[in-house]
């Protein structure tokens, strides 16, 4: 379970995703999303520790909190 | 009794199939022990890597159709029906046109991809594209008669179809506007989604400096979230706004309805991606784009994937345990320009390695597109 009080709007599980899908998957569940809305993204591909805060910080939207759990990640991401 | 095998689709995937298992199982079909059902919606099989061409006035969209009457085994029953439902308990499928279900024994789902333009605000209006017949009809009326501007080509979602046409099109059309003495009045951009130029770190690493050498603009993290077509403007996620004069998109990419309807997947069907067989249902099979497996969305997947579920049916049908396994092999080539090609092989243990761009390999494709149709039949 994560380690934290987040409470994600929504989840996107991209669990057993090559790269880059569970980025894109990300992208994909924001395009469409309000400033403000937070989405837990669950990956186990190690590029995704890389690719989403440089994606997020381009797009200027905030990683709230990364968590490594026992077979994947989770990323909490706030739409700008 | 009868065994029957029913498969949805009639693209690469769906028509490879049916074509080994009239050849794998034509003693048992022969003698009434199994039946085999191609169900599709279209009376043709569509060969969708001919559209490439077409805006380049280099071929038409009826080299890339012909009618699977021609092409499918007689051994299977080919039914041009659209299925609406599936039951997977119940292990039936419903049609528009049929009023009773049809049971199936063993069900492949290769559906392929349908295209979401919509997905973006003002996307369909302001974009072109060349992943579909329409489409790629009117971009070549658009650039037939462009002479002076920027041509963006973006890619809007992942993933899609052929993830190398995006590059193969920018490659191809800079060498088509600079060989008609047109490369100081025409600048190609190309646009993708994430910190590189393809979703493959060796494929992204190879292309990049082949972009910079031939002079197209390049822009990476790169997400359009809505396109104004009286502007010319595409608005992206990451604040950026690029001007166009003609706008060639990738369009995002979903699954049919039907495999979340089915409970399948939810959005493609989830599969164990070395045996191919659906996780949340028995006895069901996915291949192509359809399936959930990591690999590109392209041909040579769908159709080294025919051939794995073609053998695991076989051996179901026959009370053996089933053996052939997906390693993820994919072979694509891919154009760099108008008159030279680059290849690539990998699995899921090997990297693509890209091969250098020569005319031999650009001849290679051209020549594999022609003999595609004996693949489509089963015999290469």
């Amino acid at each position: 379970m994560p380690d934290n009080d987040i409470e994600p709007d929504t989840t996107v599980d991209a669990r057993g995703s090559a790269c880059p899908g569970p980025l894109m998957d990300l992208i994909g569940e924001l395009r469409g999303s309000d400033a403000g809305t937070v989405v837990e993204l669950l990956s186990d591909n190690d590029q995704s520790l890389t690719d989403v805060p440089e994606w997020a910080d381009e797009a200027g939207n905030e990683v709230l909190a990364t968590e490594e759990l026992d077979d994947h990640y989770a990323f909490y991401v706030e739409k700008a | 009794m009868t065994e029957h095998v029913a498969i949805v689709g009639a693209g690469t995937g769906g028509t490879v199939l049916a074509n080994d298992l009239a050849d794998r199982l034509d003693s048992e079909i022969d003698a009434g022990d199994v039946r085999v059902t191609l169900f599709n919606d279209d009376p043709d099989h569509v060969y969708k890597p001919v559209w490439l061409y077409v805006p380049f006035g280099q071929r038409e969209p009826a080299d890339g159709r012909r009618p699977l009457a021609d092409l499918v085994d007689d051994r299977v029953e080919v039914e041009i029906e659209y299925v609406q439902a599936i039951d997977t308990d119940a292990k039936e499928l419903t049609t528009v046109e049929q009023p009773e279900p049809v049971a199936y024994d063993h069900l492949v789902l290769a559906t392929g991809s349908v295209l979401d333009p919509e997905s973006v605000p003002g996307l369909a209006q302001g974009g072109h594209n060349f992943y579909s017949e329409d489409g790629a009809e009117a971009l070549r009326e658009e650039l037939l008669a462009f002479e002076e501007g920027r041509v963006v080509l973006s890619v809007v979602g992942s993933p899609h179809m052929c993830p190398a046409a995006p590059l193969e099109f920018a490659f191809m059309a800079e060498d088509w506007f600079r060989q008609r003495g047109m490369g100081e009045d025409v600048e190609v951009t190309y646009t993708y989604p994430i910190q590189r130029v393809h979703g493959n770190p060796e494929i992204g690493a190879w292309a990049e400096p082949i972009m910079e050498e031939r002079g197209i603009d390049v822009r990476t993290f790169t997400n359009p979230q809505a396109v104004d077509p009286e502007a010319q403007v595409i608005e992206t996620m990451e604040g950026a706004e690029i001007d166009y004069d003609l706008l060639v998109t990738i369009p995002p990419h979903t699954g049919v309805d039907l495999i979340p309807e089915a409970g399948l997947g939810d959005e493609w069907v989830d599969v164990d991606k070395h045996t191919l067989e659906a996780t949340r249902a028995e006895d069901v099979y996915a291949i192509g784009d359809a399936a959930d497996t990591g690999v590109p969305k392209a041909g040579s997947v769908a159709h080294y994937q025919a051939g794995v579920v073609g053998k695991r049916i076989a051996s179901a049908v026959r009370g053996r345990p089933a053996t052939a396994r997906y390693d993820g092999k994919t072979l694509c080539f891919i154009e760099t320009g108008m008159d030279e090609a680059s290849f690539v092989e990998f699995d899921y243990e090997n990297p693509p390695a890209p091969a250098p761009p020569s005319t031999a390999l650009h001849w290679s494709k051209l020549g594999y597109n022609e003999s595609y149709w004996l693949t489509a039949r089963g015999l290469l």
